[in-house]
């Protein structure tokens, strides 16, 4: 089977409650330090316990410092610069005009921030949703049956590495028209992961669930809805998360080239204006989207995590 | 039926094919169990008592020889041949009272063609599954999930769900061998009362020499692997109920332990290290 990238969903909860549990044994032991001289004379009601103040502090603070050093770096850049490189402060007014009003529409090549993020969207559920029916099962075939997992690797292994953009031409070719052929695009790139990830976790569930089905004598049907899916659920969601991924890098790239409304096209168009503080917004945008998806499906996976059995 | 020969083993071989070749497991297995007899397998690890358990269940088959459960070769798993397997085996997203079910709803959940007892309805197919799960003290924690319980507790939920199939023969592997030793004990008195009541042909793997002189009517001793073979059956004559207490100090039962443990610790010596 080709390789497949299985991150566990629970590794970005599991890091956090770490540095607030050891800010808060501090803080106690600072409070029991300092209450009996301060708090005797006065005996307090019992109040809600004090706001965390240190743990908040070292939570918040590298991130803000983090984002600082970015502004600096860019400010810098925007003072040396001779071409126009726009400031933090100038993009942040042009932000807040582009976001003042982002439902507008002029037309087919000016229309407003949402409109443009939206029908990215909408093209990437579009090509991820056909992508996911296509792929989820076909993930699950190959998986369970090993005539299938050897007739498909070769071709697997072979597609996979291309460059998704590569396809375009193909869906232009095909579909005739810019945005079947997006939409394409965001297909093919993004049956991979959830092909792989599926076709992997089938392989990988355990063998005792598998001799409790033979003992029980399970039906096929119960197999699959009782052990299978609920198995392979964590891998194919994985799968979904590269895939979505993928499929958000890859709209950017495929809009400059097709056109019409989207983000990518709005970055494109906003090249050809040479308003770079446009683009600095979008590329804000982009990555904003990215992240809140990520962050869904991660919440997603970790519905969806079971223990497993330790053998 | 004869129910002096309930399960047959006769002439059993198991080979695998490894990397390196060919690897024989077993050879010259031939063993029969009494109806409502209680069989514990021990030997050292890899003598290939696992794999002779495997081959009962039918979820492995045999290089040669046969296997018969009642008068019928065994051809493959199924549930009238109940497993308890080392590690519980429970599935993880379902809860204890839904993993029972599965199974009770598999056998009593339609109707059997070969018996022609009619299917039961949901509202007895539940009840069985609350009283398997009673039987092991685990009513409370019916609707928690396996990763919500010990393990003591799964492994009860494990025996609740073979035992709910009201199984002809109960195979268990090791099923206390993840224990600590106290759950271990409190189980296996357990499973002491639950197998006078429901009177079951069990076979059970151990390398406990203290539960296999406890449970059961005869201990069948494996010599070393590879090729491991039957070595010497000991009949535990011992009456029943049998209590841990009181046996302690019995002459018959540090005979049987004396026994056993000659056998494996003076006969059939671990030699695996020499090897190496």
């Amino acid at each position: 089977m080709v390789s497949a990238v299985f991150h566990s969903p629970l590794k970005p909860a599991a890091t956090n409650p770490l540095p607030a549990r050891t800010a808060m044994t501090t803080i106690t032991d600072n409070a029991a330090a300092a209450a009996p001289p301060a708090e005797a004379p006065a005996p307090h009601p019992p109040s809600r316990p004090r706001l965390d103040w240190r743990g908040l502090w070292l939570r918040v603070l590298p991130p803000v410092l983090g984002i600082g050093l970015l502004v600096l770096v860019w400010e810098l850049v925007a003072l040396r610069s001779t071409n126009g490189f726009p400031s933090p402060l100038e993009t942040w007014k042009q932000a807040l005009t582009v976001f003042g009003n982002p439902f507008y529409s002029n037309g087919p090549n000016d229309q407003g921030v949402g409109w443009n993020v939206l029908s990215s969207l909408k093209r990437v559920g579009m090509g991820f949703g056909l992508a996911a029916l296509v792929g989820i099962p076909a993930g699950f075939l190959i998986g369970r049956f090993t005539f299938l997992s050897r007739m498909f690797n070769p071709l697997i292994s072979l597609l996979r590495p291309v460059s998704p953009l590569a396809w375009l031409p193909i869906g232009l070719l095909v579909f005739k028209g810019a945005n079947p052929a997006a939409i394409w695009t965001i297909f093919i790139c993004s049956i991979w992961p959830m092909v792989i990830n599926t076709a992997v976790g089938v392989q990988r569930v355990p063998s005792d669930y598998m001799n409790v089905a033979r003992v029980l004598n399970l039906s096929e049907w119960k197999i699959a809805t009782r052990i299978l899916l609920p198995a392979v659920l964590p891998y194919t969601l994985t799968g979904v998360r590269l895939a979505v991924g993928t499929a958000w890098l890859v709209i950017v790239a495929a809009e400059m080239l097709t056109g019409g409304v989207g983000i990518g096209f709005w970055v494109w168009d906003e090249w050809n204006n040479l308003n770079v503080k446009n683009i600095i917004i979008a590329i804000f945008v982009i990555g904003i989207v990215g992240l809140v998806l990520e962050y869904a499906l991660i919440k997603l996976a970790t519905a969806f995590t079971f223990e497993e059995v330790k053998s | 039926m004869n129910n002096d020969k309930y399960i047959e083993v006769q002439g059993i071989e198991q080979t695998f094919k490894t990397q390196k070749g060919p690897f024989p497991a077993l050879r010259d297995i031939q063993l029969t169990v009494a109806k409502g007899e209680f069989v514990a397998l021990i030997g050292h690890s890899g003598c290939g008592k696992s794999t002779l358990l495997n081959l009962l269940a039918g979820l492995t088959t045999p290089t040669r020889g046969t296997l018969i459960c009642a008068n019928r070769e065994i051809k493959g798993p199924g549930p009238e041949r109940a497993v308890v397997f080392q590690n519980h085996s429970l599935l993880p997203w379902l809860t204890c009272f839904e993993n029972v079910y599965l199974a009770v709803e598999r056998v009593f959940g339609a109707s059997s063609r070969v018996t022609g007892v009619p299917a039961e309805n949901k509202a007895q197919l539940r009840a069985r599954t609350d009283a398997a799960l009673a039987l092991v003290g685990l009513s409370a924690a019916a609707h928690k999930r396996p990763g919500e319980i010990s393990g003591g507790m799964k492994q009860r939920v494990g025996i609740a769900r073979a035992l709910s199939m009201e199984p002809q023969v109960l195979l268990m592997d090791e099923p206390f061998g993840a224990l600590d030793a106290l759950t271990r004990a409190k189980l296996q008195d357990e499973l002491l009362a639950i197998v006078a009541k429901t009177r079951s042909t069990v076979v059970m793997v151990t390398h406990d020499v203290d539960e296999a002189v406890l449970l059961s009517d005869r201990i069948v001793m494996m010599t070393n692997g590879p090729a491991a073979t039957i070595g010497e059956i000991l009949t535990v004559d011992l009456p029943r109920p049998r209590s841990r207490v009181a046996l302690a100090e019995d002459v018959r039962y540090l005979h049987c332990r004396k026994a056993v443990i000659d056998f494996l610790y003076t006969r059939q010596a671990h030699v695996e290290k020499l090897v190496a």
